[in-house]
């Protein structure tokens, strides 16, 4: 009898989570693109240093240079440069960190979904122990432990992450694993693996992708907070999170070395979580 | 004199088809009117539009609802509200979930009283005592210091039935209230009602799809078919001799007490149809 | 009844030894993992604590002092066996006992969490109030979009925003330390908030407030937006069950049938998961004591890791799984103690 009002509502929904992907998605290109061309686009070299030209405003302003279109910071080395390599960073991190975390996350609460018993003890422990660990702290620790550098960090998200992909496949896993075609599967003689990897994993699939998405953007910030501590890449190389550091002295001095970089940082993250979410309207049947 | 009197009542899903088509009837003083139709027929739409609880996603689009002279509709939604709740109330359909699970039952029962139309609260629950007591509930103290859980079925039935009767209003919407719960205890709840709305004199609109419980309860009812009244009689006219040939078909379609052996009429499909075109000649014909 | 409440008092009593077993297993991995991590740290923490040209057999005399130079495991049963006596070890780098360090930089960290759950629980029910009040209108889209933005971005990057707003641009709030310098702090506590308010210091408390404002509002914007979702949906669900249709022909207004009626129970259901929420959220608390300068937990751990402090590291990741699992374990009581069903079962 609501059917009618139902679908309305429902189109209208679908239509605006559309938007959010369209958008979401278009950022996210541009910024792939920006940092793959980072080193012929990029006016300046980001490492650069003059210190004659420290502290230039943005170009709209009085007292600025021609060619450094978003200023500079106090060493003179050129925001707009330094933005375009970030982003090569944040990226990497994005897609290597996020993607090895969610294949370990993911097949470890497939196990333990799938395989209940021991397997599942031990996992569903683990994650206990995991979660009881403040995980910025775990983060910083981590990169005490394997110094700075870009495999630290990337180490450094999995080891903390694969809790997230873990705890929701588990649960999924197990959902599915209750289903009569999953005894059907078996009762046709399907292994038990081969049940895990053609029955299971298909229908686990778009929520591990969804989780995927939110995962990258959390790389990203994980990545910009550990730069924030000084304890990432190493303190010259250009990262969003070095310049938000740098940047958070001085913003009395020279807003624009903390403004610039948190505005890309913001969309990132913003795009990467506005995607999952779009994903999730999408593959959602029912819309949740 | 009618205490309840519709009028042209129009309702329908926003910017969908209508729901209800001009429906009028009255319901006299102390009178008890049965609204009968199969499911779909809007008959307990009827009762939400009269208590002002109809889905966000219904509007009425014309008509008037006369509560003891004064049309509802042109009252603004405060007042409204204020008026029903003072001399409106209803028997819900399912007693499981009709009671509000975090509240204790004497709450249930003398908030209205209190809040309303401002009991004392020992006034209050002196009446709700008295209430329980009424619809032949043991062991009343207790009962009123219980959460709803804690009850059966049958049990919240006759509370919500003691709750509705609270603050002696002039109409009472039965919402086919004894279609949730066994056979067995319906016979039970059934003549409480009829016991309670005698003695109280409240005027009672009875929604049912059970021609059967009409016989026993009602003076007078109206059939639905699609939202629209297809017949308005005495209950012993309908018996006697049903004026419109869907009625008589649902009529024929009850099974008897008295004749088990008779067996299931379903509607012709010949009523159905003459049934939907009249329908369709009264949608053509303007609103 | 009597006979009633006490089985409910033995599989209350079941639960909690349950829980509390598996919460010491927790701990006790915790224990296990964060040692053998800081152990493997490169960089010997000995050597940074001598002055400059200092000879190896001192390096090896306050390695001994230490208990660094034992195999791993004797180290970590020298270091349970005093955690069960309460000594946690002393600090390398300021050499005071760890757990006297660390309990008393504990109540400005837990100052600062209960404050940002108070402002998440406000805020998050505001929301979902006023969704649910208007709801199928503009206020409830313009509410949903705020929740999404709010929830999508992480509590670092807020309170870098608050930084930018309230700081520079209307430098209204402070965004450095907990209490300004200059002013005398005449309290025998650590916990200043509540010892400002005893001793009736409206001054000092204004003060602290004023401070402590933007990294608590950065901590509860998105654990707000977490709640006035989950809150939301919980009460739309509700308002459409029978006993909330049922109060509203006894004549209550909207307002009053949602406060009375739905809200109770459409609040049961988000407990648990704002219980797990509010553990992320003190979490959050490391990045955003560094972040405005806040001498809490957080803000010490991080120089300890700097400093290569492994003792006090240790203690402080300890302390934080403590508190993550009593949260955990106060939410589940809660959560018994406010279901009608459970606790008259």
């Amino acid at each position: 009898m609501l059917e009618a009002n139902g679908l309305d509502g429902r189109s209208l929904i679908r239509r605006r989570a559309g938007l959010r992907l369209w958008l979401s998605a278009g950022w996210l290109g541009l910024l792939a693109i920006a940092a793959l061309l980072a080193p012929w686009i990029a006016p300046h070299d980001p490492l650069a240093q003059d210190l004659f030209l420290g502290r230039l405003p943005p170009f709209w302003m009085a007292g600025s240079e021609p060619g450094y279109w978003l200023g500079t910071d106090s060493l003179g080395r050129d925001v707009l440069s330094r933005i375009l390599h970030g982003a090569r960073i944040a990226l990497i991190v994005a897609l290597v960190a996020g993607s090895i975390t969610c294949v370990v996350g993911a097949t470890l609460g497939l196990l333990a979904g799938f395989l209940r018993g021991w397997v599942d003890v031990v996992i569903s422990r683990l994650i206990d122990i995991w979660m009881a660990f403040p995980p910025i702290l775990f983060s910083i620790l981590l990169i005490a432990v394997l110094g700075p550098g870009l495999t630290s960090i990337i180490i450094a998200i999995v080891v903390i992450d694969w809790t997230r992909f873990a705890r929701v496949v588990r649960a999924e896993a197990m959902a599915q694993g209750a289903m009569d075609y999953v005894a059907s599967a078996r009762v046709a003689g399907r292994g038990r693996l081969g049940t895990m990897m053609r029955e299971i994993l298909p229908n686990v699939l778009p929520t591990i992708v969804v989780l995927l998405t939110l995962e990258m953007g959390i790389a990203v910030i994980v990545e910009a907070i550990l730069s924030f501590v000084n304890l990432s890449i190493s303190t010259d190389d250009p990262t969003w999170g070095g310049m938000i550091s740098e940047g958070r002295t001085s913003i009395h001095q020279a807003w624009w070395v903390l403004v610039f970089p948190l505005v890309t940082l913001f969309l990132t993250v913003l795009a990467f979580s506005q995607l999952g979410e779009g994903l999730k309207d999408r593959f959602d049947p029912v819309l949740r | 004199m009618s205490f309840l009197s519709i009028r042209n009542l129009s309702v329908r899903l926003k910017g969908g088809p209508p729901l209800l088509r001009r429906v009028s009837l009255d319901v006299a003083v102390g009178q008890v009117r049965g609204l009968v139709g199969e499911s779909g027929a809007g008959k307990s739409m009827i009762g939400k539009a009269v208590l002002g609880i109809l889905p966000p996603s219904v509007e009425i689009t014309g008509g008037q609802i006369v509560l003891d002279g004064t049309d509802l509709l042109t009252l603004p939604p405060k007042e409204r509200r204020r008026r029903i709740g003072a001399t409106c109330a209803l028997i819900p359909q399912d007693p499981l979930t009709a009671l509000n699970p975090s509240h204790r039952i004497g709450p249930q029962i003398t908030d209205r009283l209190v809040d309303i139309l401002g009991w004392t609260r020992a006034d209050a629950n002196t009446r709700a005592r008295a209430l329980l007591e009424e619809v032949q509930i043991p062991n009343p103290d207790r009962v009123l210091r219980s959460y709803p859980h804690e009850l059966s079925g049958g049990m919240r039935q006759r509370i919500l039935i003691a709750s509705a009767f609270a603050a002696e209003p002039k109409l009472i919407v039965a919402d086919e209230p004894t279609t949730a719960l066994d056979v067995t205890v319906q016979k039970q709840i059934l003549r409480l009602i009829a016991g309670m709305q005698a003695r109280h004199g409240t005027a009672l609109l009875f929604v049912t799809h059970d021609l059967g419980v009409v016989s026993k309860v009602c003076q007078h009812l109206s059939v639905l078919y699609a939202g629209m009244v297809v017949e308005d009689s005495a209950v012993t006219d309908f018996f006697a001799a049903p004026r419109h040939p869907y009625s008589a078909a649902l009529l024929a379609a009850t099974p008897k007490y008295t004749d088990p052996a008779a067996g299931l009429h379903p509607v012709p499909d010949a009523v159905i149809d003459a049934v939907r075109a009249e329908v369709a000649a009264f949608d053509a014909g303007g609103r | 009844m009597g006979q009633c409440r006490h089985g409910v008092g033995m599989a209350f009593l079941r639960l909690l030894a349950i829980r509390l077993l598996t919460t010491a297993i927790t701990l006790a991995g915790v224990a296990v993992i964060v040692f053998v991590v800081i152990r493997v740290v490169p960089g010997n923490p000995i050597a940074m604590m001598l002055p400059p040209g200092a000879t190896e057999a001192d390096i090896a005399r306050l390695s001994a002092l230490y208990g660094l130079d034992q195999p791993l495991v004797t180290q970590f049963g020298i270091w349970l066996g005093g955690v069960m006596q309460g000594d946690f070890g002393t600090s390398i780098t300021s050499r005071q006992p760890v757990l006297d360090l660390v309990l008393g930089r504990l109540p400005a960290t837990l100052e600062l969490s209960i404050m940002a759950l108070v402002m998440a629980v406000i805020l998050g029910g505001a929301a979902a109030l006023t969704g649910t009040r208007f709801r199928g209108g503009r206020r409830e889209g313009a509410i949903d979009v705020a929740n999404g933005m709010a929830l999508s971005v992480p509590d670092f990057l807020w309170g870098l925003v608050l930084i930018l707003l309230f700081g520079v641009l209307w430098p209204v709030f402070h965004i450095s330390g907990r209490v300004s310098p200059a002013l005398d702090l005449p309290f025998t506590t650590n916990f200043y908030l509540f010892e400002s308010l005893i001793r009736l210091r409206f001054d000092l408390w204004a003060d602290l407030v004023a401070h402590m404002f933007m990294p608590a509002l950065a901590l509860a914007i998105p654990l707000a937006a977490i709640i006035g979702q989950l809150l939301k949906q919980s009460l739309k669900e509700t308002m459409n069950l029978d006993y909330v249709t049922l109060a509203r022909t006894k004549g209550y207004g909207e307002t009053r049938v949602i406060l009375r009626e739905a809200l109770r129970n459409a609040i049961l259901p988000t407990l648990t998961l704002v219980g797990v929420q509010f553990t992320f959220l003190i979490g959050g608390t490391v990045i955003i004591e560094r972040l405005f300068s806040y001498e809490g937990l957080g803000n010490m751990a991080i120089d300890a890791v700097i400093n290569r402090d492994l003792p006090l590291i240790q203690g402080i990741v300890i302390l934080f799984a403590v508190i993550f699992t009593a949260v955990n374990l106060i939410v589940d009581l809660l959560y018994a103690v406010l279901n009608p069903r459970l606790r008259h079962a």
